[in-house]
């Protein structure tokens, strides 16, 4: 019995070692077998359902039955680009400028509080601010909308605040300014994290000889800090600009009437006008395409 | 080069900035004490009353019950496939290896809309019924590039000395890999996995699109707030989930050390795929 559990482990021994030497002796057939799974998984769903969409947005759908009718047709796409009915231009361009804005704000709003992480603050004061940024991302979106939702209500904390002040109230409840102030506020860690990464990777020795050189604070951070800084706000803007165009909860629960944006018509007609919402989808593709394509150029990518 | 006057300026800056990003929660973590069912500020009176009224709604167990189903699931997913495209992107290049991690990157690169309309199409197109196991297809596309990340950045840290040691001693490769990498991996492992189930258990857009007459609790959530209804469970939900959201995040980043990819979820899951 000994004997043959020794063999039994001995041949599970020589088996192993046999396909270790399998493996050892041909990296390509290791590679095929760790990337099979994940690559094929990928591409059979992912970019699959990016395939389905492109082909869905030149389909068209019955308007009775929102069956989807397999005739090509750029239907969907002269619906979005109508200029006799500029509706859906309308709502892709509040989109596009509420990205905009969204993304200034959030760069004008970072960048001294990452300046000041990297380059002011002690070692222990910045591993703090580090967890107070990084914690709001991660806790529910949903929730920090939400917060935003009761303090700016009529009867919230922020009339409140105000009214203490003497002041009257602030009616910014369902407008586009309360989805601008949101918006600023859900995305702002995806800002700030990237300028700081930019910004700690100057080394200290770069400001010194500029100041020895005669450079006084502002033309250090004019001709030093901001250029160097710089493709970490665009690898930044990436994220504060994607997110915008993509997102519709935030216009659905703080926007008023006139906040659609891309996202809400794409999910409202996506049961029932399937190939239009997969062509409406296609605009934020497009304009993250070239985004991304000048964020480039950048050296945005080089920052991260 | 700074003057005193702009530390001070920087200063104040980023106190002003951190309270922004601080009072909404704190606001919103005050109000589920609130004894009062209509949401008016200042709170006037406290109870802990609707915590127990939460505890024992129905609907909000179930969401809750399958939210975390789908999160372990996806998380699992998110481990094999995750830990397997790492091991493959860091040990060899090849042809085609950019284009590999560009599609890792996109499903959370992407804004949540296209994922979900883009799997949407996919469902309708191929006949699919929505159920959980679609909610679970669309959350993995975007976890998988949480644990790659993970382990490709403690990979790049491990020495490869190691594992030639390990062969040299005669171990073969399941030796190596359960004696040498695996305990060198656990760390970043668990840390992907606790944020890859923590961005499932959060997401809401790419569900939207998934689920069909399914309820996750950030559903619950939602339907609840565009309905006005049942705000003050809704609180409680949202003061649990900011305690619950935090404890992951910071067992993650204790796990990890400085030279690890910071845990920053998409920010890191771009960072890591541009090195």
């Amino acid at each position: 019995m000994a004997v043959d559990a020794a063999r039994g482990a001995g041949s599970l021994r020589g088996a192993r070692l046999r396909i270790s030497g399998i493996f050892w002796r041909r990296p390509w057939l290791k590679l095929l077998t760790l990337l099979a799974l994940p690559v094929g998984a990928f591409v059979a769903v992912y970019a699959a359902s990016l395939g389905a969409m492109l082909v869905s947005s030149f389909w068209t759908s019955d308007s009775f039955t929102a069956e989807i009718v397999h005739t090509w047709t750029l239907d969907q796409y002269r619906t979005i680009f109508d200029l006799g009915d500029p509706t859906y231009l309308r709502i892709a361009a509040r989109t596009i400028g509420m990205a905009a804005a969204v993304t200034v704000t959030d760069a004008i709003l970072a960048f001294p509080l990452a300046f000041f992480m990297a380059k002011v603050a002690g070692p222990r004061t910045r591993a703090f601010l580090f967890v107070l940024v990084l914690l709001p991302l991660w806790s529910s979106y949903l929730v920090r909308i939400y917060s935003w939702t009761t303090i700016l209500s009529a009867t919230g904390p922020l009339n409140w605040a105000l009214n203490g002040l003497g002041l009257p109230d602030a009616q910014l409840a369902f407008t586009n300014t309360a989805m601008w102030i949101v918006f600023s506020y859900v995305w702002l860690p995806f800002m700030i994290l990237p300028i700081y990464a930019a910004l700690e990777r100057i080394p200290g020795s770069l400001l010194e000889a500029s100041s020895d050189l005669g450079a006084r604070g502002a033309r250090t951070f004019r001709s030093v800090v901001v250029p160097l800084a710089l493709p970490g706000v665009a690898a930044g803007s990436i994220f504060t600009f994607s997110l915008t165009l993509g997102d519709y909860i935030t216009p659905l629960l703080v926007g008023g009437p006139g906040s659609s944006l891309i996202g809400n018509i794409v999910s409202e007609q996506s049961a029932s006008n399937l190939t239009f919402a997969a062509a409406y989808a296609m605009v934020p593709v497009a304009v993250m395409a070239i985004y991304i394509a000048l964020a480039k150029r950048l050296g945005a990518f080089e920052a991260l | 080069m700074q003057s005193r006057a702009v530390r001070i300026g920087l200063g104040v800056w980023t106190a002003l900035v951190v309270g922004f990003l601080w009072i909404p929660l704190v606001i919103i973590a005050l109000y589920a004490f609130n004894a009062s069912p209509i949401q008016s500020w200042p709170i006037s009176d406290w109870s802990t009353h609707w915590f127990s009224v939460a505890w024992h709604d129905p609907f909000l167990r179930s969401s809750l019950w399958l939210s975390v189903k789908v999160g372990l699931a996806a998380t699992a997913i998110a481990l094999v496939l995750g830990t397997m495209a790492s091991f493959a992107m860091h040990r060899f290049s090849f042809f085609g290896r950019d284009s590999v991690s560009f599609l890792l990157l996109l499903p959370i690169a992407l804004p949540g809309i296209i994922t979900g309309m883009a799997l949407n199409s996919f469902f309708s197109f191929a006949g699919v019924q929505f159920s959980i196991w679609t909610i679970v297809v669309g959350h993995a596309t975007f976890c998988v590039v949480v644990v790659y990340n993970n382990v490709i950045a403690r990979l790049r840290r491990t020495s490869p000395s190691l594992i030639e040691a390990s062969m040299d001693l005669g171990a073969d490769g399941w030796q190596t890999f359960r004696f040498v990498t695996w305990p060198l991996l656990s760390t970043a492992l668990v840390s992907g996995a606790l944020l890859a189930f923590a961005l499932s258990f959060d997401e809401v857009i790419v569900t939207t699109f998934t689920a069909g007459a399914q309820t996750t609790l950030p559903i619950f959530i939602l339907d609840n707030l565009r309905q006005g209804q049942q705000l003050p469970v809704v609180n409680v939900v949202a003061f649990v989930i900011i305690l619950l959201t935090i404890i992951p995040v910071w067992v993650s980043q204790r796990l990890t050390t400085s030279d690890d990819t910071p845990a920053v979820g998409r920010a890191a899951a771009v960072t890591a795929q541009t090195e």
